[in-house]
């Protein structure tokens, strides 16, 4: 039973786990930018996870692409083409900004413009409707009332 | 036998709920006394009911009954008895049960403490609460049975999800739950004023507590979450805008937009069709989220259902809860009378913007969550929309609120005073630029973040500021003798905005701070080897295998050092569960002020005769919490507010006193 669950730890030991030192670059700077443009590099098969924070073994190799291209000497631009003209957009945690994003772009300030507007309107209503409306002199009857609900107070 | 008995329980309250829905609606329509008394028994009924149902679930749970498909699928008899019970919710099935069991709960609560609500309202909210629970019910008869039997039964079951097995997610759910589903009493209670067409003080003033309780749950579901992620994912990561984490963030938006905006209905008497609005818009926005996670739209570790059935069932009942409702309201709101008039530079003006920028920070993140499903349908391509779109988008947003949060409560009521209030924080502003200044300095300038300063700055500024607030309200400089003493007699809910408001200054330092600056080092380390990480020296002293419970874990033992003298011990954990066999990382954290020092343990490397440690020093974390805590605590103290509790005369008293007068 022992034996069993040793071998079992064992395969899944050898699992990646995120970053992983062996295929970290010797020259920080260079490495720091590979860990910048891996923020924005999404994990294809996980959801919503960048490849530096999984552990799936497309995103060790997709850090790995990543820093072969650094070592080749391509810029983060040419880096990050390089992956896009692969794996297409999809590939970006941050949505390029074009036609068919426009919406998910603009969409936010659009609303909250929209908002104020709201709000503007809201006020302006009001002044106006606070000023055009006639103030109409209390009828014989509502005097009447009037003053016998002074009466009853003041007693 | 005890399964079927929970079967044939919800079934019954299935029926109950089905007359409660309708029977009380059309008593009140027709002003029938007796037809709308059946509200309150009704209620009372379907709450036993499904109690009965959730305890016949937790029995199966607890006695490991394996003939009960649920339990076999999700359950083992290994598994410590905190997660027996866990489990029963850590499913598809269970978790649903949990959401109704929750619902029922409220809706016998309005039985248990609304007397004094106008009898109108009181049934039409019951009918409403009882709508919701038979779709509910509906779809966990009908889809989702938690009962199911199995033949013949296994001998041992499955296993919980390793990474539920966990404190911190064994109450996550729950606390979620009572959240959103806590916000169907104030979704209840606006279909009921609508259908009355009356929205006044009385109405807000019971829907505030319940709104602001299902907030203070809410939000500690989601840090509970959070804190989760933080000492369970391995890096540190503590938010991830993770579609599953923003359908639980964006009913908290709106819920927080709902609480300011019915202090406004209940202090002034306007605003009333907006926060109707933002009460259905607050529970469509939970019901969102139940079927984003439910229906297994985004699959993602939380989703347990990939089932269209299901996915189809509750998008219908999505669709007909908020487009009911939209029409209703459509159809009623008009008619609503505008209440108190208030200048835009007014303590209403500002609740107002207060909510302008909450619910586009909601839109936006509904946004951000469905586009790539939008894009999707509509054949725009394959579109990731990750962290740093929401981070571009949605802080901006949030950052003026947070400058706004110091002006807004010093302002007056109807009519207010902006150059005299920011006169009053000017020298609030000069310590926040001087703080946010000298942060950026500390960091070296640009060699951090360009953020960090003005993160710092809009803290100092918000905290600052509350607490000139405070000691003005309490006449701290004016006379600083009687200090005390108006301090005690400051209404409970003045302390919680306080505590609140504080809370988010306090939480806005960790988040730049842990955003900023977190260090990292991650590397094989040999037994002996030293690490420094965060002016902390990290030596490796030995790993062990040390069984647990129901997992084996590689246990790792670092000794801190701190200039030179060894201060702590630290013992991460990499476990291996038995059922369901799955490595799982358990982080060893050192907490302090100024940030957490995080070790975990990797694999170990045989090249170099060594083990992969991960090294972290993550600044102002435990603000984080503290800042999340204070806005519990704020939200709890105001909840006790002696106007929340004694409740505010009904309009059946003030019309009898009118009368007498």
């Amino acid at each position: 039973m022992k034996w069993i669950l040793g071998v079992l730890m064992m395969a899944l030991a050898t699992s990646a786990f995120a970053v992983n030192p062996d295929e970290m670059l010797k020259d920080p700077a260079q490495e720091h930018r590979a860990r910048e443009l891996g923020k924005d590099l999404r994990c294809l098969v996980c959801q919503n996870q960048s490849i530096d924070d999984s552990d799936a073994d497309l995103a060790k190799d997709l850090r790995v692409i990543v820093r072969e291209r650094i070592m080749a000497g391509d810029s983060d631009d040419q880096v990050r083409k390089f992956v896009v003209d692969r794996y297409g957009d999809y590939v970006l945690l941050t949505p390029p900004f074009k036609g068919t994003t426009l919406v998910l772009w603009v969409g936010p300030f659009v609303l909250f413009a929209g908002a104020l507007a709201v709000v503007f309107g809201f006020y302006r209503r009001r002044r106006a409707g606070d000023a055009a409306a006639p103030v109409t002199p209390l009828s014989a009857e509502e005097k009447r009332r009037l003053e016998k609900l002074l009466k009853e107070q003041g007693q | 036998m005890i399964a079927e008995i929970g079967h044939f329980a919800l079934i019954l309250a299935l029926c109950v709920a089905m007359v409660q829905a309708v029977v009380p609606l059309m008593g009140a329509r027709r002003g029938q006394a007796s037809w709308m008394a059946v509200a309150e028994p009704a209620s009372a009924l379907q709450f036993l009911f499904i109690a009965v149902a959730f305890a016949a679930l937790t029995n199966a749970y607890v006695t490991s009954d394996f003939s009960v498909m649920n339990v076999a699928q999700n359950s083992h008899t290994e598994k410590p008895m905190l997660y027996k019970v866990a489990g029963v919710w850590g499913n598809h099935e269970g978790s649903l049960l949990l959401w109704i069991t929750i619902l029922a709960l409220f809706g016998f609560a309005v039985t248990l403490f609304g007397r004094n609500l106008p009898i109108g309202l009181k049934c039409r909210a019951l009918a409403v609460q009882a709508m919701i629970a038979v779709g509910f019910l509906l779809f966990i008869l009908l889809t989702s049975n938690p009962f199911a039997r199995l033949e013949p039964p296994p001998l041992d079951g499955s296993g919980l999800n390793p990474m539920l097995q966990d404190p911190g997610l064994a109450f996550h759910p729950p606390f979620l739950y009572l959240g959103y589903v806590g916000f169907s009493m104030a979704f209840s209670f606006a279909i009921a004023a609508l259908l009355e067409g009356r929205v006044d003080a009385a109405w807000a003033r019971w829907v505030r507590p319940w709104t602001l309780a299902a907030w203070v749950f809410l939000t500690g579901g989601i840090i509970l979450g959070s804190w989760w992620a933080y000492y369970t994912l391995g890096w540190g990561g503590w938010w991830f805008w993770d579609p599953v984490e923003n359908a639980s963030f964006m009913p908290w938006l709106a819920g927080t937009a709902l609480l300011h905006s019915a202090i406004v209905v209940e202090k002034r008497d306007a605003l009333k069709s907006w926060t109707i609005l933002l009460a259905i818009v607050a529970f469509g926005f939970s019901l969102l989220g139940t079927f984003l996670v439910r229906s297994g739209v985004l699959t993602s570790v939380h989703a347990f259902a990939t089932d269209p059935a299901r996915g189809v069932f509750i998008l219908l009942l999505l669709v007909l809860a908020v487009g009911g409702s939209f029409m209703l309201y459509a159809m009623r709101a008009p008619a609503m009378k505008m209440g108190g008039l208030f200048a835009p530079l007014s303590r209403e003006g500002s609740l107002l913007l207060n909510n302008v920028l909450l619910s586009t920070g909601a839109a936006t993140v509904l946004l951000g969550t469905l586009y790539p499903l939008i894009a999707d349908a509509l054949n725009l391509g394959k579109v990731t929309v990750g962290p740093p779109f929401f981070n571009s988008v949605f802080l901006p947003l949030m950052a003026p609120m947070a400058a706004m949060m110091a002006v807004g409560p010093m302002m007056a009521w109807k009519r207010g005073d902006l150059a005299g209030v920011l006169g009053r924080l000017k020298f609030v502003a000069a310590i926040a630029l001087g703080a946010g200044l000298l942060v950026w300095f500390l960091q070296g300038g640009s060699a951090g973040p360009w953020w960090t300063g003005a993160g710092f700055a809009l803290a100092v500024w918000l905290g600052l500021g509350t607490l000139v607030d405070l000691a003005e309200r309490i006449g701290l400089i004016d006379a600083p003798a009687e200090a005390l003493g108006r301090a005690a007699r400051l209404p409970r809910s003045t302390w919680g905005m306080v505590l609140a408001h504080f809370g988010v200054a306090v939480f806005i330092i960790g988040l730049t701070a842990s955003a900023a600056w977190t260090e990292e080092r991650i590397q094989t380390q040999k037994i002996g080897e030293t690490v420094m990480v965060g002016g902390y020296g990290v030596t490796l002293k030995a790993v062990n295998d040390v069984p647990g419970p129901n997992y084996m874990a590689h246990r790792a033992t670092f000794e801190i050092s701190r200039n030179g003298k060894v201060i702590d011990v630290m013992e991460p954990e990499k476990r291996v569960y038995r059922q369901p066999p799955r490595p799982i990382t358990t982080a060893a954290i050192r907490s302090g002020i100024i940030g957490d020092l995080y070790v975990v343990i990797g694999d170990p490397d045989p090249a170099k005769d060594g083990h992969v440690t991960r090294l972290y020093f993550n600044p102002c974390i435990p603000w984080l919490w503290a800042g999340a805590g204070l806005l519990i605590l704020g939200g709890t103290i105001s909840l006790l507010d002696r106007r929340h509790r004694v409740g505010a005369p009904t309009r059946a008293h003030a019309r009898g006193r009118r009368a007498r007068a």
